[in-house]
Order: structure tokens, then C-alpha cells, then sequence
């Protein structure tokens, strides 16, 4: 019985003649803080569509929190978070009422959605804007609100497409400190990120290029292999042509 | 030596929002300035002033020399723009939206093809195609040579590189040093504290206001304290515990390692054993030079305070 978060093996999706993945193959522990980093056009967007349920591949295995992607996408769906560099909560709508509809989406109790809100704004200390409108908010808030949204469910995973983007420095780093938390608690951080810098704080990374994923190990253990300072130096040597 | 922008004591508000406070700088001929700042800082509201689309409430936006809201019409006419948002005519071919642009600024793709031959050369091949089907990459490459098409002194750049990977990035800031020689003055925002160091003077905007404007090395060697490493194999742990130990002023994390503050700028003779005694034992700990980051992040503590 394998007990991995995610199960990958020889995935292909192909859009006409286009191989937008071309035989991946990973697997993601639970807990572990797995960054999936690529150019843009790598197709690191296509396979998050698939992993968390969206999109069906054209071939190969897929298991995500034990669960089928061909057959039990909706299974997929309650076992997951995800939160994406454009905002996902509604911005006219305050901090109470979109923690309350996303857990009502996500099928929660009243009594459990009360608790969890609770427990949030007292850990975000985020009580003074429990009734402020989401759009009056700094972006920093927001980021770690919609952060909290995607694991008010505590799924076995969460996918976080780009959350930092044009985020300052310093909530950058709160945000990243929300996810070691989130990994120590258990459930598999899934990230892609275009700072180079927050690949470091990753257990393992993965590097896609044209669809193929061509490196994949600790940050540490890359930089080794490439003889390379940083990870932004990695990634620079196997994504620049010549 | 003429100032292409000289701002002195602009405010622009939306509501109770202040976008802009008090914001005064200049930018010389042929520099490359960049305004360094998160999303919501005020750096695309100051942009629309200086390209004359916004009025500030107060103060004055001189470029060229002249007024940004008395002659506007003259600053357009040199002024390159390329706002965040992509925003050419997607039904358009390529080469369709370089010949517009060149049209309405009076001038042809021919007359200063030597401007553009670098940027345009890789998008070249594709001329035929809609601008709405190229990818981000080649997309911000046709845009920037709609911008430079009628050869602007000015060249106002709004978060170019805003989604686009570390290799593209580093691409692109080659060619904005490539046309330095042409004389282009160019001003460029950015979230990305790297790309600091690219511009020949930055300045650090949040929330509206400037914490620091300067050459990227005179910045970061603003950095007031003695800044050490510390590295761990476990790294959230190794932050908490940083944190907790009497000694520390700031603890952040900065890729492979923690960068720390300590009271009196050394470490405490107790440090090591207090590091064992909480569980961290392969710790490596060091002296660094400290980044424009680090002093970014010095001066927002202050601001906070």
C-alpha cells in the first residue's frame, strides 16, 4: 500500500499534436513542502488542472490523496485546497461571510465553521476586520486570508499557484512561515513560485521544461549537482538554451 | 545636465485611500531608475502621472522639462509607454500593431528598426500571427517594441516582469541595458528586489510614500547592523528558535538560511548551547554582507514603528 499525498507515473497530456506533459513522473509525501518550478509555457499549469481534479490526462497514472483522477475527481475535490495568484475570495463580500461560504461549500457543519472562523481570526488577529469587505483589505491580508480559506477544511493537500506575487518582503516571509505550519500540521504544501529565493524554503523541487520535468531533488542536493551557488542558478542553467 | 523627471511633492488620493504622499525625486538622461515596491504601493498611480493619463491633487510632474498637466500633449508625443496589463490590439497581426503605433506617432517601422532589431528580431518570424496568439513571453517583446517605435527620450515601464520566469526576467533586463546606448531614459517598476541592483538608482516605495532613494549599493549598504547566517537542516524549527533566543533583534528567512540581528551586533557567547539545548545540533552559523532586501526590510520595520 503506498501512502504517498500524490502519486504520479508516466503522466501525458497532449492538446492536438501539442505534449503539454510528456511522461511525468513524481511522487509528494505527506507534509512535504514540494515546489513545482518551470518557465512560463513549461506546462506546470496543465498538470496542477490534473492533479487537483480539473482535467483528465490523456495517459499514464495519476493518485492524489488516494484517489483516481480518471474516476473520483470529486473525492479529489474535498481532499484538496487550492488558492492561485489572482485573488480567489470575493472581494465584495467581508472576511466573515467568505469564510462562512467557503465552508458551506466544502460541506462543513455551522458548529465546525464557527469554530474554525474563530480560531483564524484569532490566529490571523484579523478580529478587527471579522466584517470588513474583502476589497478594502492590503493584499498582504488578503494572501493569507485566501491561504486560510484553502485549508479551513484541512485538506490532505493544498496547491498554492504563485501566492506570493507582488506581495512585500516581509508579509512574503509571514506567508511562508503559514506553510511550514501548515506542513508540521501535515498536510502536503504543493507551491509554484517565480522568486527563486522561496524554492530554497521547499523540501524538494521539481524544475519543468517543455513539458518534461528535468530535475527533481532537495534544493540542497541540486545545487550540488549543477555546481551552482542558489537555486536560481540551477534554474537558470537547465532552463536557458546553449 | 537636464532632468528627464522632475516630481516635487505630488499626493494623489482615491477616496480615503492615499495613494500617493509626498512623493519627490528626479530622474536623469539615460538612467535606468526603478521604483521598487509591493502591489498596492502606489507605483502605477505615480506612473499614470507622470504619462500624463492622471492628475495629481497636488504638487508638480515635470518631464522634459515641462508641465504634466499644462503640456501634456507635448510629453505624450515622447513618451514610451508599456502599462501592466497587456494591451495591444490582439486582432491585430504583429507586424499590424507595430506599423499602428508607428503611424499614429508619425514615424515608420523602417526609420528606427535599428531601436527595436534586438527585441523585434525574435518575434519577427511570427509577424503574420494575431498579437492575441503569441505567448507571454513574445507578447511582452511586441509590446515593447510598440513602445519604442517612434524612438521616445522617455520609455515607462509598469511591472514588465510581474509573472514572468527567473530566466525571462534576466533576458529582459539585458535588453533594457542594450538601450541605454541609444539614449533612452527608461523608468521601470518592479516587486522584484533582484532586479534592484539592474537600475542605475532605485527607490523603495510602500504605501504611497519613498523609504529610500539612491544607487542600489549605496541603499543596501545602508543597512545599519551587523548581519549573521545561520543555517539548519531543519529550517522552521531553526526560525522559532531563533526568535526565542533574548539576544535577537530580527530573524528572516532568505533562501538556505536564516538572516539574523543580534543586540550589540555579535552573537552572545550562550548562543550555541542555547541553539543545542532547543534541538537544533548541525547549525552553521556566519557573517553576510547585507542585500537591498535585508535593508528593504529594515526600513519597513521602521516605518511600522
Amino acid at each position: 500500500m503506498n501512502d504517498q499525498a500524490i502519486i504520479v507515473k508516466d503522466l501525458v497530456k497532449k492538446f492536438g499534436s501539442f505534449v503539454a506533459n510528456d511522461h511525468l513522473n513524481f511522487e509528494v509525501s505527506p507534509g512535504e513542502i514540494f515546489g513545482f518550478l518551470g518557465a512560463n509555457g513549461a506546462g506546470k499549469t496543465t498538470a496542477i488542472r490534473i492533479l487537483s481534479g480539473l482535467s483528465k490526462p490523456t495517459s499514464g497514472t495519476v493518485i492524489v490523496a488516494g484517489f483516481d483522477v480518471y474516476r473520483h475527481t470529486e473525492q479529489i475535490k474535498k481532499n484538496i485546497g487550492y488558492m492561485c495568484q489572482k485573488f480567489s475570495l470575493y472581494e465584495d463580500l467581508t472576511v466573515k461571510e467568505n469564510i462562512v461560504l467557503y465552508g458551506g461549500i466544502y460541506g462543513m457543519s455551522r458548529n465546525l465553521i464557527r469554530e474554525r472562523l474563530g480560531n483564524l481570526l484569532e490566529k490571523l488577529r484579523f478580529r478587527e476586520y471579522e466584517n470588513r469587505i474583502i476589497g478594502d483589505l492590503p493584499l498582504g491580508l488578503r494572501q493569507k486570508l485566501a491561504f486560510s480559506v484553502a485549508v479551513l477544511h484541512e485538506p490532505k493537500i493544498v496547491f498554492l499557484d504563485e501566492p506570493t506575487g507582488g506581495v512585500d518582503p516581509i508579509t512574503r516571509r509571514q506567508f511562508w512561515e503559514m506553510i511550514y505550519e501548515t506542513a508540521e500540521r501535515g498536510i502536503t504544501v504543493f507551491v509554484t513560485t517565480h522568486y527563486m529565493d522561496e524554492a530554497e524554503y521547499c523540501d524538494r523541487i521539481s524544475i519543468m521544461n517543455d513539458g518534461k520535468i528535468v530535475a527533481l531533488d532537495t534544493p540542497g542536493n541540486l545545487k550540488r549537482q549543477y555546481d551552482a551557488e542558489s537555486v536560481e542558478d540551477v534554474f537558470i542553467k537547465i532552463a536557458r538554451p546553449g | 545636465m537636464m532632468s528627464i523627471i522632475e516630481s516635487s511633492e505630488i499626493f494623489k488620493s482615491f477616496g480615503k485611500t492615499k495613494a500617493l504622499n509626498d512623493i519627490s525625486f528626479s530622474v536623469d538622461e539615460s538612467e535606468i531608475f526603478g521604483f521598487i515596491g509591493p502591489d498596492g504601493a502606489g507605483k502605477t498611480t505615480l506612473f499614470r502621472i507622470i504619462t500624463t493619463l492622471l492628475l495629481p491633487d497636488e504638487g508638480c510632474m515635470k518631464v522634459f522639462g515641462k508641465d504634466s498637466v499644462k503640456d501634456y500633449r507635448e510629453i505624450r508625443k515622447n513618451i514610451g509607454y508599456m502599462p501592466g496589463r497587456f494591451s495591444l490590439y490582439q486582432d491585430l497581426t504583429v507586424e499590424e500593431n507595430l506599423n499602428f503605433y508607428a503611424t499614429v506617432f508619425g514615424t515608420t517601422v523602417r526609420e528606427n528598426y535599428d531601436l527595436i532589431s534586438d527585441i523585434y528580431s525574435h518575434i519577427e518570424p511570427f509577424r503574420k500571427r494575431l498579437a492575441g496568439q503569441l505567448s507571454g513571453g513574445m507578447k511582452q517583446k511586441l509590446a515593447l517594441s510598440c513602445a519604442l517605435i517612434h524612438k521616445p527620450g522617455l520609455l515607462v515601464l509598469d511591472e514588465p516582469t510581474t509573472g514572468v520566469d527567473a530566466v525571462s526576467r534576466s533576458e529582459f533586463w539585458e535588453m533594457l541595458s542594450k538601450l541605454r546606448r541609444h539614449k533612452i531614459t527608461i523608468l521601470v517598476s518592479t516587486p522584484y528586489m533582484d532586479e534592484a541592483m539592474r537600475c542605475d538608482k532605485v527607490a523603495l516605495i510602500q504605501e504611497g510614500r519613498i523609504l529610500a532613494i539612491d544607487t542600489p549599493a549605496r541603499i543596501r549598504d545602508g543597512f545599519t547592523r551587523k548581519l549573521f547566517t545561520v543555517k539548519s537542516s531543519s529550517k522552521y524549527k531553526l526560525l522559532n528558535v531563533l526568535r526565542k533566543f533574548p539576544d535577537t533583534l530580527t530573524a528572516y528567512p532568505f533562501g538556505d538560511s536564516v538572516h539574523v540581528t543580534f543586540v550589540n551586533d555579535k552573537i552572545n557567547d550562550t548562543f550555541n548551547s542555547f541553539l543545542e539545548k532547543e534541538g537544533i545540533n548541525d547549525a552553521v552559523t556566519g557573517e553576510s554582507e547585507a542585500g537591498i532586501e535585508d535593508r528593504f526590510l529594515e526600513l519597513m520595520e521602521r516605518d511600522d514603528k
